[in-house]
């Protein structure tokens, strides 16, 4: 991370990876300390949450029943 | 005739063969849904994923010998399908360009979805809302294929980085900067479909 970076930059540079929880500890408690002082951050952070599970849900598509039936017909009948 | 008779050692063998190979179809047809949840979003039609699950299937079938117990089997079920998909080329590629990302961040999206509310304040579930179901499966199917993938596997079939990176075929370093880059490209043909319409 660039230390150079404005405390806002730096903590959008900062939200992929905490969301996805490879952050160190000491970058975590630097990415917390900045969230719970900025709600402007904040607010973004809960929104990239939200999104990612509403992207997952609206993403997900049932299998249709009839491809179901066909891969079960795949099976090996068992004969001893 | 000079073939010797079949031992009972033999017939045990051969017995636990077919057990084995039941419980593996069995297993295999339990993740069903979740191979085909991935499978339905890496390629453009439902007509597309149902044959790619299928032909994955009937491989994993005729191969089931080459999967090893224990491991994870529906990452193995994801490695004949990706590669399939590879294969026949029927990755859904619709812009091969490489998207331009200078001015859009991980913030792009909440901002633009913002900015073209007139309502101050508004909290993040309503801006939410402003995203339709077409609009998510249309940004999608515009990240470029190595992006979308990556996404496929890990923010909907859920898979570690670990997994996805044997599935891919790739370093795991690459899975994690295909997502980084993936997700904002994502973000931002979500803004443009959403903030211009």
């Amino acid at each position: 991370m660039n230390a150079q970076l404005d405390p806002c930059d730096k903590c959008e540079e900062m939200m992929q990876p905490y969301l996805d929880g490879t952050l160190s500890d000491r970058e975590v408690a630097e990415a917390e300390q900045h969230l719970g002082r900025c709600k402007w951050c904040a607010k973004r952070y809960r929104f990239e949450e939200r999104l990612r599970r509403y992207v997952r849900v609206e993403l997900s598509e049932a299998m249709p029943p009839e491809l179901k039936a066909k891969l079960a017909a795949l099976r090996t009948s068992l004969q001893l | 005739m000079s073939e010797s008779t079949p031992t009972a050692a033999d017939a045990r063998r051969v017995a636990q063969l077919a057990r084995d190979r039941v419980r593996f179809e069995e297993e295999a047809l339990q993740l069903s849904d979740q191979v085909y949840r991935v499978a339905r979003r890496l390629v453009g039609s439902r007509e597309e994923a149902d044959d790619l699950v299928q032909q994955a299937y009937e491989r994993a079938f005729r191969s089931w010998q080459s999967y090893t117990p224990g491991t994870n089997m529906r990452a193995w079920l994801l490695r004949i399908l990706t590669n399939l998909n590879i294969d026949k080329g029927r990755r859904q590629q619709r812009s091969p360009q490489t998207t331009s990302l200078d001015d859009a961040g991980d913030y792009f999206l909440y901002n633009k979805l913002e900015a073209a509310t007139a309502e101050e304040n508004l909290d993040e579930e309503r801006v939410l809302e402003k995203l339709s179901q077409d609009s998510i499966v249309e940004a999608l199917a515009d990240v470029p294929h190595d992006f979308r993938d990556t996404i496929v596997l890990v923010d909907i079939g859920e898979f570690s980085y670990a997994d996805a990176a044997q599935i891919l075929d790739v370093p795991i370093g690459t899975v994690m900067s295909r997502l980084h880059r993936g997700r904002r490209i994502l973000k931002k043909n979500l803004a443009d479909r959403t903030v211009t319409a």
